[in-house]
């Protein structure tokens, strides 16, 4: 929308340019330059917004988000001192987490439905979203300096290593349930546990008051325990 | 928004039926345009003025309504009145809509902000509470501090809703796990809510000097006892084990509680009844926690679902005891089979 109704605005400041542009060398010649700062980047910009997503084909398009999302992804995975991940938040990666986690925990078998002991569909997506606001919630209420969709969005891609733990675990199930394997889930999921916390607590930790660092991390931490633990304790 | 209100009001006052009311009318819609001025110069002001403008809003609102339903009786109707009436109505809508997302948002600002000071702490202070919440102090005489903060109980609250979970997931319950997650959710913050204010609608009773805030901060700091006990009995399986830390660490939770309420109560028949309620509820919140809980949960369940017995199951019969003497050994051996058996099922 805005996109648009830039373009027409723009036209018209060209049109009228001609018209104006003589008076305005007549009448004070050193406004020139400032005019032109101006008006000349917020142009380029319409500009290049306009090209990037009327012209180009749709598949360029979601393949622009995809890799956007793809990069975000890899800033959770190697989390380093960057506000990418806070900088331009979006919601696409965390939905394609929270549900791609939900269908991984959903049993297959009739007899899993019967029994209960699965956490369902809907109820993973309630707890991670849930929690998450819970958490955003009580980071703002201690302070923080963090919008409240930057830190869904923080929140939400860390999910990606418990993703991947239940992957692993998805494929060690398919060998049989044992002592020893139940050790290997165990560690696996430790690890992702251990790696959610620290690289969605790289990001977030900044944006709380120094010393109050750990009362902001502790529901991070319960929350990420909870989702780990529903993962460790899954069988099909 | 003036704008549209203003037309409104001066077709509302051409339309009126009797001149004899003109000035009254006037009058009316005269100070409403001239409020509704000022409101706009207030609006561009800042976002913190919204609260007395809503309020201001809706004064002039009642004073509104009231003007349209004086008019309203009037018995001329022409074409008119009708497109004013029209046009007001539609001008109501948009303004109604408006001002509830606007009141909306504001309230969700304003609540954050006003929760604000009760999130206001260390994690020192933090672990210093959750210690002295272990520790009765026996002053009886002067009124004992009680911090007015939420965040530690909160936390708190969350925490045992996580261990409540695990308990169930780890005992031998039939799991319904969405079921569980809010029966988890319902029961932590039912008791911390509910127990608050019961206690401290029985402190208002007995004149306790306590606050709602500090019913809930010293409530939600008792809880830490509970988690200790329950994280650790639901993990090594011991009821020996369990009474003595519910004795020793709910009990001492329980005491610094009392010792509290005790100390901001005038009166023996007052304190005894006030503690002695927070007491044994705490106590037997515990224990319902510990034993009765999965329980319970399971005997819903069943009754929910019903006879959802499977067909093809086979029953351990009991081997029939043909000698006397051999009564114990076929007990003994019953009672395996029937093990054997309920493992079989399970798995």
């Amino acid at each position: 929308m805005a996109e648009a109704e830039d373009s027409p605005g723009e036209q018209e400041a060209t049109s009228s340019k001609p018209l104006f542009a003589g008076l305005s060398d007549v009448s004070i010649s050193q406004d020139i330059p400032i005019e032109g700062e101006i008006t000349i980047p917020s142009g380029t910009r319409a500009q290049e917004c306009d090209s990037s997503t009327l012209n180009e084909s749709i598949r360029r398009t979601i393949m622009r988000d995809l890799k956007a999302v793809g990069r975000k992804f890899m800033h959770v995975l190697y989390p380093r001192k960057s506000n990418t991940l806070l900088r331009d938040w979006d919601l696409w990666g965390p939905l394609i987490l929270c549900v791609s986690l939900a269908l991984m925990l959903q049993k297959s078998s009739v007899e899993g439905k019967r029994d209960g002991g699965s956490p369902e569909f809907a109820e993973v997506f309630v707890i991670i979203w849930f929690g998450a606001v819970t958490i955003t919630l009580n980071s703002k209420l201690l302070g923080g300096n963090i919008s409240f969709f930057q830190s869904l969005c923080v929140l939400g891609y860390c999910v990606l290593p418990l993703n991947i733990a239940m992957l692993i675990c998805r494929l060690l199930l398919l060998a049989g349930q044992g002592p020893i394997n139940f050790m290997i889930r165990l560690f696996v999921v430790l690890v992702m546990f251990a790696w959610s916390v620290i690289a969605s607590t790289a990001f977030l930790a900044d944006c709380q008051p120094p010393n109050r660092k750990a009362l902001a991390v502790y529901p991070v931490f319960l929350f990420y325990f909870v989702v780990s633990w529903m993962i460790l304790t899954f069988t099909p | 928004m003036a704008t549209q209100a203003a037309p409104a009001s001066g077709v509302r006052n051409g339309a009126g039926p009797e001149w004899g009311g003109f000035e009254e009318n006037i009058q009316g819609g005269g100070s409403a345009v001239i409020d509704m001025e000022n409101m706009d110069d207030t609006s561009g002001s800042s976002f913190e003025d919204m609260g007395e403008l809503h309020q201001r809003l809706r004064e002039e609102e009642v004073d509104a309504d009231a003007a349209a339903a004086e008019e309203e009786d009037g018995e001329f109707l022409g074409m008119k009145g009708f497109k004013g009436q029209l046009s007001r109505q539609v001008a109501d809508q948009m303004w109604q809509a408006g001002k509830r997302q606007a009141s909306k948002a504001f309230s969700l600002y304003a609540n954050i902000d006003i929760l604000r000071p009760y999130f206001d702490v260390e994690p020192a202070q933090v672990r210093s509470r959750l210690l002295e919440s272990m520790i009765p102090i026996k002053m009886v005489n002067f009124p004992q501090k009680v911090a007015g903060e939420l965040y530690g109980p909160l936390m708190l609250v969350f925490t045992l809703v996580a261990i409540l979970l695990h308990g169930m997931k780890t005992s031998d319950t039939i799991i319904r796990e969405g079921t569980l997650m809010g029966t988890a959710i319902g029961t932590c913050f039912g008791y911390w809510l509910g127990v608050s204010s019961f206690i401290y609608f029985l402190a208002y009773l007995c004149n306790a000097q306590i606050t709602m805030l500090q019913m809930l901060a010293l409530l939600g700091y008792g809880l830490f006892g509970h988690c200790i006990v329950l994280f650790i009995t639901y993990n090594i399986h011991l009821h020996a084990l369990f009474y003595l830390f519910w004795l020793l660490l709910g009990g001492l939770s329980t005491l610094r509680m009392v010792a509290v309420l005790v100390s901001r109560t005038v009166g023996p028949t007052q304190r005894l009844l006030l503690c002695g309620t927070l007491a044994a509820l705490h106590m037997l919140f515990l224990l319902y926690l510990h034993f009765a809980y999965h329980k319970v949960v399971e005997g819903i369940l069943d009754t929910l679902e019903g006879p959802n017995i499977p067909p093809m199951q086979r029953v351990p019969r009991d081997i029939p005891a043909v000698l006397p003497a051999a009564k114990l050994p076929v007990a003994v051996v019953n009672a395996t089979a029937k093990a054997i058996a309920v493992t079989l099922q399970s798995h």
